[in-house]
């Protein structure tokens, strides 16, 4: 589950960090007013205004049909009015979105933090996720902040730093002294980023985050440092034991079709194909939909009916799977191993039953446990579908239904 | 002999009591695996399934000599019985449990680097050793008696892959599912390193998916140790869209070097038989052992 911009910079200044303050406004008066009670409070009339998808890549993004970029600066209050009225309701296309974009339901009105003084503002890139290699947490960091830290690693390798925690004793002083260092800082503003980098370690470790990213984190002219903005991934095993976070959950950044199938116990990804496919396993489901492009078409999506398969769960995925317009033949590919094939096949007959015409050619391909009494159940019920029993049969079922 | 179990296994069961570890325990005492008892904590002294239960892992492996253990607890629980039966000095354990939090897994995998213990999973189907010994969830008829060694992130693709080496009048050693999560007790590299050096078995199957670099760094070990046996390979998810997370927690690509495509390409370059399509796994097991040249 991955949070706001908003909502992760309040996380980190719970546990210590100080952030680019701001408050979030879902309509241009709402934006006014944070802007108002911004500048009561800071004393400047320029504040930055920021679309809140679940999506990097807002400040080069655009609202489609318009020249109106996700995050943009505002120096009075009718320029905010203005920008926020072009997002506000606007579909954001960014590099990350892909070409549909997302929905911008609101903005976060954030104060400026550039502003000129004592010193030169300085951008750095500070991040936290897992190593799987080692098996331990680990910070990346970088003086080359605000850029895509993959393009840093692979223009300026030498410029990407990395620091593991030790899950024993946990991050020590030493390891955010080092990273203070290397980052160039001295002064108050090395005492300032000791302590970002503990609030960051804090706020990763009590949230389960899967990642949490600080791009840019910024010295301010004098020399405080801040996250301007924040990406927080929270791992969705843990989510049971974090109430709190879960209630911070976005639905209208999620596919509605991707919820529904959650609900059912499905695990679906819609994708951009025409042969719709449903397995079991999330390795096998892979697999279906590589040997799908094999044949000649395109996986539809990905759908994983888990483990404990039944005909109702089989109908579902059946209804959801034909919601896709896109849809040209659907592949069921059942490995039955605690999944009982006649079960899946029941429920392939109940749904063809229940739906009536279904518009588009079947291959079911059922193989492992009662794949006979399967095969007998399908046979019987008289239904239009082509069925097989080695992998390579359905392959050639789905290029023949292509054709 | 085969690698990690055989029929000389003396296998526990933790979670014994509940409804997936009573299911399971039952298929594979069916199967013949020799089940010596199991550990429900609060229910030390009772019987289950005729064998009897222990309140924790120390206590069952003091009155059974138990080597082995196959672990049914839920999410929450998993990774303290994980580390509960390293504790208890067991060989193996086998973790089955899938939605294990990963900061669970940071702790217990620290905590096995200081043990003995081998685990394998968690979030995998388990290992099998046909003939000899299933633990694991796995059906077992799919398994024949063979030479051929299987390791692979997923359950399913595992049973797919013993099926079509069935077909191709082949079959398995022992079969390896290491578990589809960012954190796994034994990597791609350690199974086929067991491969390797085990005299009953004489060609590898090594099924990954994207995400990670496991395959990549079994792929180099395998070169840089003179491809003493043949390794057929498949990478699935090569149609996977970066940045999804495709069914196991683990299977999402984060960059370049974790697609399917660059798995695969470093597969070949390292002297392993690839194939594209899952279809193909049996047959080009069947020929590599024909020596066909391929």
């Amino acid at each position: 589950m991955n949070l706001h911009e908003y909502q992760a910079k309040e996380l980190l200044k719970k546990n210590g960090a100080v952030i680019q303050e701001g408050i979030v406004a879902t309509t241009p008066e709402e934006a006014v007013a944070a802007a108002q009670t911004l500048k009561e409070k800071y004393n400047s009339d320029w504040v930055v205004v920021k679309s809140q998808i679940h999506a990097g890549g807002r400040g080069k993004g655009k609202i489609e049909g318009t020249d109106q970029n996700g995050v943009a600066l505002a120096k009075n209050h009718d320029k905010v009015k203005e920008i926020s009225k072009n997002l506000l309701g606007g579909v954001l296309v960014t590099k990350q979105t892909g070409p549909t974009g997302k929905k911008v339901t609101k903005v976060l009105v954030a104060q400026d933090v550039y502003y000129p003084g004592e010193s030169e503002t300085k951008e750095f890139y500070l991040s936290m996720l897992l190593d799987r290699g080692t098996g331990k947490n680990v910070f990346i960091y970088s003086t080359e902040g605000g850029m895509d830290i993959e393009e840093v690693a692979e223009h300026t390798p030498e410029k990407v730093h990395k620091e593991w925690v030790d899950p024993s004793v946990g991050l020590q002083d030493f390891q955010t002294r080092k990273m203070a260092f290397n980052l160039g800082l001295s002064g108050n503003a090395f005492k300032e980023m000791t302590k970002f980098i503990k609030a960051l370690y804090k706020t990763y470790m009590s949230t389960d985050a899967s990642m949490v990213e600080i791009n840019p984190c910024l010295k301010t002219s004098d020399n405080k440092i801040l996250a301007v903005d924040c990406k927080l991934g929270l791992d969705d095993n843990a989510l049971y034991r974090h109430p709190d976070l879960l209630a911070l959950r976005d639905l209208n950044e999620e596919d509605p079709t991707e919820t529904e199938a959650a609900d059912a116990e499905l695990n679906y990804v819609k994708l951009d194909g025409n042969v719709g496919c449903m397995v079991n396993g999330a390795g096998l489901a892979m697999a279906t939909m590589d040997m799908i492009q094999l044949s000649g078409g395109s996986p539809a999506n990905f759908l994983d009916v888990g483990g404990t398969a039944n005909a109702e769960r089989v109908e579902k995925a059946f209804r959801i799977i034909l919601r896709d317009p896109n849809v040209k033949a659907i592949l069921v590919n059942i490995f039955g191993g605690i999944v009982r094939c006649d079960r899946v096949a029941q429920g392939i007959v109940d749904a063809y039953k229940s739906i009536g015409d279904i518009p588009v050619p079947i291959i079911v391909r059922l193989q492992g446990t009662n794949a006979k009494e399967a095969k007998e159940l399908i046979d019987k019920s008289g239904l239009q579908v082509r069925s097989a029993i080695q992998l390579k049969e359905a392959a050639e079922e789905v290029k023949k239904a292509l054709a | 002999m085969s690698v990690l179990v055989s029929k000389h296994s003396k296998v526990i069961v933790q979670g014994f009591t509940g409804k997936e570890g009573t299911f399971h325990a039952t298929q594979m005492i069916e199967y013949g695996t020799n089940v010596v008892g199991g550990v429900t904590p609060g229910k030390g002294g009772e019987k289950h399934l005729d064998k009897p239960v222990f309140n924790s892992v120390a206590d069952a492996r003091k009155a059974t000599g138990c080597d082995v253990s196959i672990i049914f607890v839920p999410p929450a629980f998993a990774a303290d019985a994980i580390m509960e039966a390293a504790d208890a000095g067991v060989e193996l354990i086998v973790c089955i449990t899938e939605g294990i939090p990963v900061q669970d897994m940071v702790t217990a995998r620290n905590y096995l680097s200081t043990r003995k213990s081998r685990l394998i999973g968690p979030n995998c189907p388990g290992v099998i050793t046909p003939g000899g010994a299933k633990v694991g969830i796995m059906p077992g008829f799919v398994f024949i008696p063979g030479r051929i060694g299987i390791v692979s992130k997923s359950g399913t693709l595992t049973y797919e892959a013993a099926d079509q080496v069935a077909k191709a009048g082949l079959g398995v050693s022992t079969a390896i599912g290491i578990g589809g999560d960012p954190i796994i007790g034994t990597t791609t590299r350690e199974a086929v390193e067991l491969f390797m050096n085990d005299p009953d078995t004489d060609a590898i199957v090594m099924i990954g998916e994207i995400g990670g670099s496991l395959e990549a760094d079994a792929a180099r070990w395998i070169r840089d140790n003179g491809n003493k046996k043949p390794v057929i390979g498949f990478i699935a998810g090569q149609t996977a869209p970066p940045g999804r997370r495709m069914g196991h927690a683990g299977a999402i690509i984060g960059g370049a070097d974790d697609t399917a495509a660059a798995k695969m390409r470093i597969m070949r370059e390292c002297g392993l038989h690839v194939v594209d399509s899952p279809a193909s796994i049996g047959e080009m097991v069947a020929k590599v052992m024909s020596g066909v040249a391929v």
